[in-house]
């Protein structure tokens, strides 16, 4: 029978919760790395026991761990597992994100007042493993940038060349900063990568990572002077399913988007959406086109319509939405679902997970019809990701 | 011997306990304490100090016999106590409560 591990990021540590394919009994095991700030934890696609972690902290800087294990252990790569390193010169410096210069010199960027600031690395938002290669592994990081390890996460080295696009100076921070928090890797394309900036859009590679093009037509954004902009566009998250990598969906801090022709154009699917503003959004596992998004009140108000917290649905690829509510609070709940909080497993009855920051994890065995937290009280939940395996 | 407090999140990643002690050559100073302390335990770099600039994180300070050095140069003599032993060299999360 399979086995389910669900790896939630949190403010105040990472949790790795197990089940069997039933989905009915779950093991916690956690707080790793208590007291830290776990942006993202994600497994190779090639080795499930390989999962890399974002650790990080305002007072110590960012700091990467690594599993071979499954999570039972953790090291800093290049570092032997549970043991300072032998003395001598470090042999790595996995926790090192150095912009490469060189390549493409810092500029600045577009403050909150509209006035430009320095390009300042402050921590990794996102990794993406590889889909081929359990030492290859990709980081999104703030200030925006894209690195790439290819020795297991011991030594990282930017892709200039999205960063020197070239528009960098009208990029501007989001409320959460100027991060790079969504990476596809097209599976059928591998010289293909999708790439979202808060706030400057989604940017795409057809060359390995030597040159991004913004992907952003159709977009349209009040809170930037030129709503059409090429740039500006504060894009909340990104999903696609595997079988139809041309075909993106898009939660924009308002709108809901879709994509059929791998970025180039997108239209709004939001339909009947009580409110469009969000920040999740994912596929079913089977169904490529049936998408999940949490509705949330608003860029002012952070929190679900009516205290009624609600997943929606669409079996056609967006515009036509049913609420799913059976097993979810509908009253009094003020919660958030934050961008990388939501996630997919490959079961037949494909499963659907979520984390708010109210520190539930809500879980779905039924492709969302009904629902049940696994956990009621973790710290706030920055991110879900959820490995299926055999 | 130098004496270093770490603060909590430090020793956890060193896996080392509330404190250690480091051989230092002459001279005595932030840098050498802090260049010995990287060497042994690298899995401090950056955590502390900046990778390339070597300048102290911004929310970190270096106490020690009492006094704030942080401010002070990083070549400038750690007092004789944390020199002798006699006091540790202390680094600390900044803010000193709420």
């Amino acid at each position: 029978m399979s086995t389910i591990r669900v790896l939630a990021g949190t403010r105040k540590g990472a949790f790795i919760l197990t089940s069997d394919g039933k989905r009915e009994k779950w093991d916690v095991s956690g707080p790793h790395f208590a007291g830290w700030e776990m942006y993202h934890l994600k497994g190779s696609p090639v080795d499930p026991n390989r999962i890399y972690a974002s650790q990080t902290s305002g007072w110590f800087g960012q700091i990467i761990q690594r599993s071979d294990d499954g999570g039972k252990t953790w090291h800093q790569p290049g570092t032997p597992p549970g043991e300072p390193a032998a003395p001598g010169p470090p042999k790595s410096a996995s926790n090192k994100f150095a912009y490469d210069t060189a390549a493409a010199p810092l500029t600045t960027h577009q403050w909150y007042d509209g006035t430009q600031h320095p390009w300042e690395f402050k921590r990794v938002w996102h990794l993406e493993p590889s889909l081929t290669d359990p030492d290859t592994v990709y980081a999104g990081v703030e200030d925006a940038g894209l690195f790439r390890s290819t020795d297991g996460g011991e030594n990282w080295r930017e892709l200039p060349g999205l960063r020197g696009h070239g528009t960098g100076p009208k990029w501007q921070p989001g409320a959460g900063g100027m991060c790079l928090h969504t990476i596809i890797l097209d599976p059928k394309n591998p010289k293909r990568i999708y790439i979202a900036i808060s706030a400057a859009g989604a940017f795409r590679t057809d060359d390995g990572g030597a040159t991004w093009k913004p992907i952003n037509k159709g977009l349209r954004s009040q809170y930037i002077p030129d709503p059409n902009a090429e740039v500006g566009h504060c894009v909340h998250h990104i999903a696609m399913h595997p079988q139809r990598p041309g075909t993106l969906f898009m939660q924009k801090h308002w709108d809901v988007m879709r994509s059929d022709d791998a970025g180039d154009n997108w239209k709004e699917v939001s339909g009947n959406l009580p409110t469009d503003f969000g920040f999740v959004i994912d596929v079913h596992a089977h169904q490529p086109e049936t998408i999940y998004v949490v509705p949330i009140k608003s860029d002012s108000e952070h929190f679900p319509l009516d205290g009624q917290l609600r997943v929606f649905r669409s079996r056609t690829g967006g515009n036509e939405w049913e609420a799913l509510t059976k097993g979810l609070p509908q009253k009094d709940c003020y919660v958030n679902v934050l961008r990388d909080a939501m996630a997919v497993d490959s079961l037949d009855k494909c499963g659907i997970y979520f984390g708010t920051t109210g520190g539930q994890i809500y879980a779905s065995s039924d492709a969302g019809d009904s629902w049940n937290p696994i956990v009621r009280d973790l710290p706030a939940v920055l991110s879900i990701e959820v490995q299926t395996i055999s | 011997m130098i004496r270093i407090v770490l603060p909590f999140h430090l020793r956890t990643l060193a896996h080392v306990g509330s404190e250690l002690t480091l051989e230092v050559e002459a001279p005595i100073t932030q840098r050498s304490v802090l260049d010995a302390l990287e060497a042994l335990y690298p899995m401090l770099r950056g955590a502390i100090r900046d990778h390339d600039t070597l300048q102290r994180r911004p929310f970190l300070r270096f106490f020690a016999c009492e006094e704030d050095l942080s401010h002070e140069s990083a070549d400038a003599p750690l007092p004789d106590a944390v020199t002798s032993g006699k006091e540790p060299f202390i680094i600390i999360g900044a803010i000193a409560g709420g």
